[in-house]
């Protein structure tokens, strides 16, 4: 392992353990929900950290399918499945927070279901990547991927729309944050931002290595070895 | 459309073919290993060897149907066959016609897809192949031998230069087959260049100019003559 | 010729093949009706309630069958490999890919017109807003569901589970273009309020999804 891996693996996991513990002891008890609110120093960073993800995997795309370069590939790769993991993390303190502070697991309001819809279409990214084979794949899965962002905006306009028509309880919505609390979510922010970078990096390696592998097989088979 | 007499004789001596390190991996299996090669205008070159030899793959190459993972097809003077593929045709062992449709209706659609839409040509060209133009049967009706002479009917509507055939005599009555070779000795005598795929040398054996060996993903070797002893 | 002769040429022949085997045709109208049947015993509303959910069940029914055309217009490139005629020849990739868009649309549009009057007796529906809006959402709405669903239907051509891999990508990525046709329709229907807002969403929908499969169909159809 690098010495720059590890130095940096050391900063993340201290700012993570700050992070926790900025929001679970020095953040402030929220005055209607109490300590249950402290979720949403995992569920709204998560969320910035994957829409910042998935920002990125579609940079990746465009560029692979200008430049077929297979570093842009690899890195839409890590980004879709780090993303996706982190739209998980959202998907889940969602609801976690929403039962014991509104009563209901889950709402139809405009930020989840977008969020279940983005989930929906990342995981059909990477079910095609799975499915499809060889050196095509590449291609296929850039070019689904931008379908997927430029279906970003429609999909929040439209839900949103919808909610105006329908009103629902939405989730930690309204109301003005307090700047200590704002201050946490940025600490937290952070800390995910980083951990993000640290996990995609491992994942680039992997991904590398693994290609790496191919083409030595690939060169032997070229070279006569085998088929 | 026709080629202008300017494209056809602005170099007539010059390699229709010109393969330099073509190479094409599916992921660990290489199809086609570095192979360099020189075809020239007005021949018939057959492309023999077993199976996964990589004959296939190098005609689809040629065709454009199969980008090189390495290497370069350099085909009519061009380097991107999407330029010069309006005179090129191809066939291959599946019939590339539309079932339900008879073979005119085939033919006209094709011909239309290269800009041709003068009827009689379309009629022509199935008459060249020995069948009939008014037959209103359905292609799915046909025997395998008419199936692939309407193939190459379609493969040859626009007038190509070259020709790029995968098994046209597959499954095909030899009374059929000797027909369409002689065809194609005709063809190539009135100056087109073909290669023709197969495992059937013999058939060839009165009309080909070079018998193309492949083994492996590679050319082992090119001779005028099928050797002695070989049946294949 | 042109790249609009080749769509039409193109078009006329599936048209045409499309008559004489009425593969598709026949497999949607089946599964519509019996998604229609289904529906009713899973759902039994009063009128009024009916015009409430009829767009959800109508265009979810309309989605299912297309599904169905969508899969069946491109396996017909399959058969006999002829697509590799197509594409060793000249012709442009976009005419394929609009030709089979509008040959889809055709198809689609056709089995609304015969399912429609079939939902109105099963529903006893009746329009309270202007009926004549409904024609431009179903026109709008068809193309989004088409012109998406022929793009992935050419992607999954190239996938295992190919029947499974076209709803898988079409569905989450027509959610904003189904909200929009369900809503107007209920709108509509229930007379209540304007539908102009999913209108004009379905048409921006179109204008820009239409552009995105027409620049990288030629990728998708060439990759390999």
């Amino acid at each position: 392992m690098k010495p720059g891996f590890v130095i940096f693996a050391l900063i993340v996991f201290a700012l993570l353990s700050y992070a926790l513990y900025a929001a679970l002891v020095l953040a402030p008890t929220e005055l209607t929900m109490g300590d249950v609110q402290r979720i949403f120093y995992y569920h709204l960073p998560s969320a910035w950290t994957g829409m910042l993800l998935f920002i990125v995997n579609f940079v990746a795309s465009i560029w692979y399918l200008i430049k077929r370069n297979a570093k842009a590939d690899i890195l839409a790769l890590t980004t879709a499945e780090v993303g996706l993991v982190f739209w998980t993390v959202v998907l889940i303190t969602g609801p976690l927070w929403a039962r014991p502070v509104w009563g209901i697991w889950w709402t139809w309001d405009a930020r989840l279901t977008s969020s279940l819809v983005l989930w929906l279409i990342y995981a059909s990214y990477l079910i095609l990547r799975r499915f499809s084979a060889g050196t095509q794949m590449p291609v296929l899965a850039a070019t689904l991927a931008v379908f997927g962002f430029a279906d970003v905006p429609f999909v929040y306009l439209a839900i949103w729309f919808f909610r105006t028509q329908h009103p629902q309880p939405v989730i930690g919505g309204g109301g003005s944050l307090d700047p200590y609390m704002w201050h946490v979510v940025l600490w937290n922010w952070l800390a995910f931002g980083l951990f993000a970078v640290l996990v995609c990096w491992v994942r680039w390696r992997l991904e590398t290595t693994k290609r790496q592998v191919e083409a030595l097989h690939a060169t032997a088979a070229l070279e006569g070895g085998y088929r | 459309m026709n080629v202008s007499a300017a494209e056809k004789n602005s170099n007539p001596g010059a390699p229709v073919v010109v393969l330099s390190n073509l190479t094409k991996q599916f992921g660990r299996f290489a199809a086609l290993r570095k192979v360099s090669a020189e075809f020239l205008p007005g021949r018939l070159y057959a492309v023999l060897g077993e199976n996964g030899a990589g004959k296939s793959t190098m005609l689809r190459a040629i065709a454009g149907l199969a980008q090189p993972t390495d290497g370069q097809v350099r085909v009519l003077g061009s380097d991107r066959v999407r330029d010069v593929c309006h005179r090129l045709g191809y066939m291959a062992h599946p019939s590339l016609l539309y079932d339900e449709m008879s073979g005119l209706e085939n033919l006209l659609y094709f011909a239309g897809l290269y800009g041709v839409h003068d009827r009689q040509r379309s009629v022509a060209a199935i008459e060249r192949v020995g069948l009939d133009p008014e037959l209103l049967r359905p292609v799915s009706q046909y025997s395998q031998g008419m199936r692939q002479r309407m193939s190459l009917a379609r493969a040859l509507v626009h007038d190509p230069e070259l020709l790029l055939l995968d098994e046209p005599f597959s499954n095909v009555d030899v009374a059929s087959a000797r027909e369409m070779v002689q065809l194609l000795g005709k063809m190539r005598d009135g100056g087109k260049t073909i290669f023709v795929v197969t495992h059937q040398a013999s058939l060839l054996a009165p009309v080909a100019d070079e018998f193309v060996w492949m083994h492996a993903g590679t050319i082992e070797k090119r001779t005028s003559h099928l050797e002695p002893g070989v049946t294949q | 010729m042109s790249e609009s002769g080749i769509t039409l040429a193109a078009l006329r022949k599936d048209l045409r093949l499309e008559w004489r085997s009425k593969d598709a045709i026949n497999s949607m109208l089946f599964f519509s009706l019996l998604v229609v049947v289904i529906f009713s015993f899973a759902f039994n509303p009063t009128a009024e309630e009916s015009r409430i959910i009829a767009g959800g069940l109508i265009w979810t029914a309309f989605l299912f069958a297309a599904v169905v055309a969508l899969n069946q217009t491109w396996a017909r490139e399959l058969r006999n490999q002829v697509l590799d005629a197509y594409r060793v020849s000249p012709a442009p990739a976009n005419a394929l890919f609009l030709s089979k868009a509008i040959g889809n649309f055709v198809f689609v549009t056709v089995l609304e017109a015969l399912m429609t009057p079939l939902f109105i007796v099963f529903y006893n529906l009746r329009a309270l807003g202007p009926a004549y809006l409904l024609l431009v959402v179903s026109v709008l709405g068809t193309w989004a569901l088409v012109v998406n669903g022929t793009f992935f239907a050419a992607i999954s051509l190239r996938t295992r589970s190919r029947e499974i891999m076209l709803p898988l990508l079409l569905f989450p990525i027509s959610v904003p273009a189904l909200m929009a046709m369900v809503e107007a329709t209920r709108i509509i229907l229930m007379g209540d309020g304007s539908p102009k807002f999913w209108i004009v969403l379905l048409g921006v929908y179109d204008v820009v999804f239409t552009t995105v499969c027409l620049t990288l169909f030629e990728t998708v159809l060439n990759a390999e």
